[in-house]
């Protein structure tokens, strides 16, 4: 199993695994949260990685999945509502890295 | 930040308003639902939640526009079952063919 690397609070960005390393095909992270940093709101679990699992894998070694949490205006920079509005999405450990102070 | 983006990926991208649709769930879609439960259940382990999701993006930009939600399904459930050898695309064709002859739709 993968060690759970971040804890409630952190503050993680997003990777673009397409761009790091030519992944395609089912991918576990939406285009438009990739280079964008969030804080982790919670730890969901730990699952097989489901993008092995789609074609057939069995999932290992499993990862954990977590809820993070962005602002909006972080996100969609033409963001027009609250700034304190926010958008979580939960994605797998392998999608984030510690965000640069 | 990658500049190119999969046809089904599709977060941010402006379709206005959700159109908020009432009514029931046809039979056909319940019927799918039920073939997607009974595949991917413990006894029967033929399918996968990622597997449909894979398929589901795969089905080419024409079909995953034009299918609906459960058309989607369908779809995917087909390709991953062929995939499998679980049928034979010729099997799928023939009775897609038999069931149009049937009830007199067109080819």
């Amino acid at each position: 199993m993968t060690a759970v690397q971040f804890g409630v609070g952190d503050r993680v960005t997003v990777r673009d695994l397409t761009a790091e390393t030519g992944l395609s095909g089912h991918m576990r992270a939406p285009v438009y949260c990739r280079g964008h940093s969030g804080e982790v709101e919670r730890l969901c679990g730990v699952f097989g990685n489901p993008e092995t699992l789609a074609y057939g894998g069995d999932g290992s070694p499993p990862q954990p999945l977590y809820r993070v949490r962005f602002r909006q205006a972080e996100v969609w920079p033409d963001y027009v509502g609250p700034a304190a509005d926010t958008i979580e999405i939960e994605i797998y450990q392998h999608w984030l890295k510690a965000a640069t102070p | 930040m990658t500049e190119t983006k999969a046809y089904h990926d599709v977060g941010g991208d402006d379709f206005g308003p959700v159109p908020m649709i009432d009514g029931e769930y046809q039979l056909w879609e319940k019927r799918v639902d039920a073939m997607m439960r009974l595949l991917s259940s413990p006894d029967v382990a033929l399918m996968r939640v990622d597997e449909l999701r894979r398929g589901i993006e795969t089905l080419g930009e024409a079909a995953y526009n034009a299918e609906p939600y459960y058309g989607k399904w369908a779809r995917s459930l087909a390709k991953i079952m062929v995939e499998k050898g679980v049928l034979t695309q010729d099997e799928l064709e023939a009775r897609i063919a038999a069931l149009r002859a049937e009830r007199g739709l067109a080819e």
